[in-house]
């Protein structure tokens, strides 16, 4: 019988960081922007039925980058963890930060055990009832958990991004103006992105028990 | 967080994910119907349901009775039950108010993992299998009956179905009524009833209706305008659902109570 090859653990991480980096780089980014009344998530998405932003819970959504089938996997994981929850418990009782701690930890379990990591990237947003409320986690594909405040930005080219936002973001932002700055942020200097590549979605808490809500491409104009 | 393998997933079913992470509520069976009539269960009473042209309005009494007492004055039997659509239910009240619970996050459920909405039919359907699933208990007492209301997009009509204790699934031309009042409030929509009717006449018939109902059935609660009390009345039309507030139908009250005094 063969013995297998002997790979240090370090070197296993290391190429299993760099294949998920290298799937994730691939694929187009998204951000998401705090603005006075919520958070709007805005997405270079040239398709119009694979969503890469959806609704989870009453006041929590969901977006993801990287391979389609992967984080739609997570998404629909995500809904059902909210809903059983909120069946089990109350509605009040479903957060985004207890959500974002079960993905980190789906995530770093596969990252470690399985035969290849999951090449995503996701972002859970939930909107709070006053503005202080409101929490942005970012999880990386090796369960890695980053919460933001202002803004943040996944996917390929994600640093230039956040580059941006931070130069630009400022508090007191209206749902349009967000929309613009994260459009920007996404595009950076030298292109435009057309209204027909974007995919928006806004999380207000002005629009009642279920605050997620998508924006048609004619609304962006 | 809860994962399943591709051949072993439950879709988009919420009743079918319950039953796969064990926490299905535990059906009610065992007991005898006496034993049922002593726990002293409330019961919710009279609810109709009419279509006018542009959608349905549902309405139903806020009373719920244990035996000869009024255990509550201020239920509410008639829900949304997605924006689209209602359920008004009459039977034992805690089945019931469990079943819509359900029902609702079903809905919510279905087309947060689907991406899309439920058809009219489907949630109709889905319902059936709901009120199905209580059949143990109906037979011991626990009976639940509701109706189902709501706006067919795809069809661009309001449409109404009722239900019996085994599932059955019946769809109503033209209104519907259940509960112990049923019989009063449905003949008064029966003889009220044009197929012209617009949004305003629908809800002063089914008002009317609940009215009679109230005035003849010792379950069915009437307006209590000491406490403040009205029937939930909502219409749901291509703009969703939309309840009627109690000012609109105390005022709406005060002109039945004028008319029946000046007969």
């Amino acid at each position: 019988m063969s013995q297998p090859f002997y790979v240090a653990p370090e070197q296993m991480m290391k190429d299993r960081a760099d294949f998920a980096r290298k799937g994730i780089a691939r694929g187009r980014a998204l951000v998401a922007v705090r603005y006075t009344d919520g958070i709007v998530i805005v997405a270079e998405n040239a398709s119009e039925t694979l969503r890469k932003v959806s609704e989870i819970y009453d006041r929590i959504a969901f977006a993801g980058v990287g391979k389609y089938n992967e984080f739609d996997q997570l998404r629909v994981a995500g809904v059902r963890a909210a809903d059983l929850k909120g069946f089990q418990y109350s509605r009040d009782d479903v957060d985004a930060r207890s959500l974002a701690n079960s993905y980190a930890q789906m995530l770093g379990t596969i990252f470690t055990h399985e035969m290849k990591p999951m090449e995503v990237e996701i972002l859970v947003a939930e909107v709070g009832l006053e503005p202080a409320g409101d929490q942005m986690f970012h999880i990386l594909y090796d369960g890695t958990v980053v919460d933001e405040r202002d803004y943040a930005a996944i996917g390929g080219d994600a640093e230039s991004i956040s580059a941006r936002l931070a130069d630009t973001w400022t508090d007191g932002l209206d749902r349009t103006a967000a929309i613009e700055l994260g459009r920007n942020a996404l595009a950076g200097a030298d292109r435009e992105i057309p209204v027909e590549d974007l995919e928006v979605a806004d999380l207000s808490r002005a629009n009642g028990r279920r605050c997620f809500q998508r924006l048609d491409r004619a609304e962006l104009g | 967080m809860p994962l399943f393998s591709t051949g072993d997933d439950p879709g988009s079913s919420f009743p079918e994910l319950l039953r796969r992470v064990g926490l299905q509520p535990p059906t009610i069976s065992g007991t005898s119907t006496d034993l049922m009539r002593e726990l002293g269960v409330p019961h919710a009473t009279t609810c109709v349901a009419v279509r006018y042209v542009d959608g349905v309005v549902m309405a139903g009494d806020r009373r719920a009775t244990a035996g000869n007492l009024i255990s509550h004055r201020s239920m509410e039997k008639v829900v949304e039950a997605d924006r689209h659509s209602g359920v008004a239910i009459a039977g034992a009240a805690g089945p019931a108010m469990e079943m819509i619970r359900l029902f609702q996050l079903q809905l919510e459920h279905y087309e947060k993992v689907e991406g899309s909405a439920l058809s009219l039919e489907g949630k109709a359907n889905q319902l059936s299998m709901m009120v199905r699933g209580n059949l143990q208990a109906a037979m011991m007492g626990m009976v639940v009956v509701p109706i189902f209301g709501g706006y067919d997009l795809r069809r661009g009509c309001g449409r109404l179905w009722d239900y019996d204790a085994t599932g059955g699934r019946y769809e109503e031309r033209d209104y519907v009524a259940t509960g112990s009042g049923s019989l009063h409030a449905g003949t008064v929509v029966k003889v009220g009833f044009r197929p012209d009717l617009g949004r305003d006449d629908a809800v002063d018939l089914a008002a009317r209706a609940l009215w009679e109902a109230a005035d003849a059935d010792s379950a069915t609660g009437g307006p209590d305008a000491l406490r403040g009390i009205y029937p939930v009345v909502a219409t749901i039309d291509v703009d969703g659902w939309s309840r009627l507030d109690d000012d609109d139908l105390a005022a709406r009250y005060e002109r039945i109570v004028a008319e029946v005094r000046s007969r």
